[in-house]
């Protein structure tokens, strides 16, 4: 069962991976990294990983491969252009040959627990009490660090991303303007209107005619 | 299944991540193909820690995972100034340092 399981799930990583590369179109690469994930997710708990295969699922598949999926269709993807002939062929060479390397390395390895299933583990292996255990114990500093990762890159993304003077087609002082003449909505509370005082500007569409005592003139069509 | 076929997987996955890096020009498909070999490695690592029956390997994969987040936040936010600002969004194109 494990190992029609593991064939499933490495089967379904792989053509993931490799649909992340060969597709064109960057959105279907999103969804195809995602199934990824899931079944890379899959993998994770035939280790015993638990708590990492659940991060792997909410984390990654869901959180972060929503931000790709903003962004893809932000920027819209657009027509992908061919590589350069050299790196074209350069590049799947390179993975060949960085395959078979690895295959050797694994291969003619000394560690003779690549052969077997795996230790023994305590009952609560890879559960989330037992991680958390140790990441507030034993691994404490790079716990904190990679909060502190995490805060520089949504600061860094932030500052990369944001509107910049004279970047754009209309200026800072227009968007300032522009705020300043938005009209907003009668009977909001103002001051003004506490004090019985008419909106300025009284041919203002935005604004509803305000109704007096003294206005309250018969009208048609009652 | 043994370990070694866990290993297998994660070099499978590693290598055409590492080819995608190399033959694609978009920098979207290159982040998930960064994506790919950071997953690979995480695959890698979890699988020697079911081989030592311990769980240390797992807390290293969580953080690879924050280390990978960081990483696309980054890399989107400069996808997304290079779209603000016209670039083309093709890495070949975006040659300025070259010195």
């Amino acid at each position: 069962m494990s190992a029609v399981l593991f064939f499933l799930a490495a089967i379904g990583a792989i053509a993931g991976a490799i649909g992340v590369v060969m597709l064109r179109n960057p959105f279907y690469g999103v969804l195809s990294l995602a199934s990824h994930l899931v079944c890379l997710a899959g993998l994770f708990l035939l280790l015993r990983a638990e708590f990492v295969a659940f991060v792997q699922v909410v984390v990654y598949a869901g959180a972060v491969m929503v931000l790709y999926v903003f962004v893809v269709a932000y920027v819209g993807g657009g027509q992908q252009q061919p590589s350069g002939a050299v790196l074209r062929i350069l590049g799947p060479l390179f993975a060949i040959g960085l395959a078979v390397e690895l295959c050797v390395a694994m291969l003619g390895s000394a560690l003779e627990g690549i052969h077997g299933k795996g230790a023994g583990y305590i009952p609560g292996f890879g559960s989330p009490a037992h991680i958390g255990k140790l990441l507030l114990t034993k691994y404490l500093f790079p716990f904190e660090a990679a909060s502190i990762v995490l805060l520089i890159a949504a600061v860094g993304a932030v500052v990369l991303a944001r509107r910049r003077r004279g970047l754009e087609d209309g200026t800072e002082a227009e968007a300032e303007e522009f705020r300043i003449r938005t009209p907003h909505p009668a009977y909001i509370g103002t001051m003004a209107e506490g004090a019985g005082v008419r909106p300025s500007g009284g041919d203002d569409p935005f604004l509803p005619e305000v109704e007096t005592v003294s206005d309250a003139a018969p009208r048609g069509g009652w | 299944m043994a370990i070694g076929w866990y290993l297998a997987v994660a070099a499978i996955v590693f290598c055409v991540g590492a080819g995608g890096v190399l033959a694609r020009r978009n920098p979207l498909t290159i982040l998930l193909c960064l994506e790919l070999m950071l997953n690979g490695a995480n695959l890698a690592l979890i699988a020697f820690a079911r081989m030592w029956g311990g769980e240390d390997g797992q807390v290293f994969a969580l953080v690879v995972m924050v280390v990978a987040a960081a990483e696309v936040t980054v890399g989107l936010g400069l996808i997304v100034a290079l779209y603000r600002r016209r670039l083309p969004v093709d890495v070949d194109e975006l040659s300025e340092l070259h010195g």
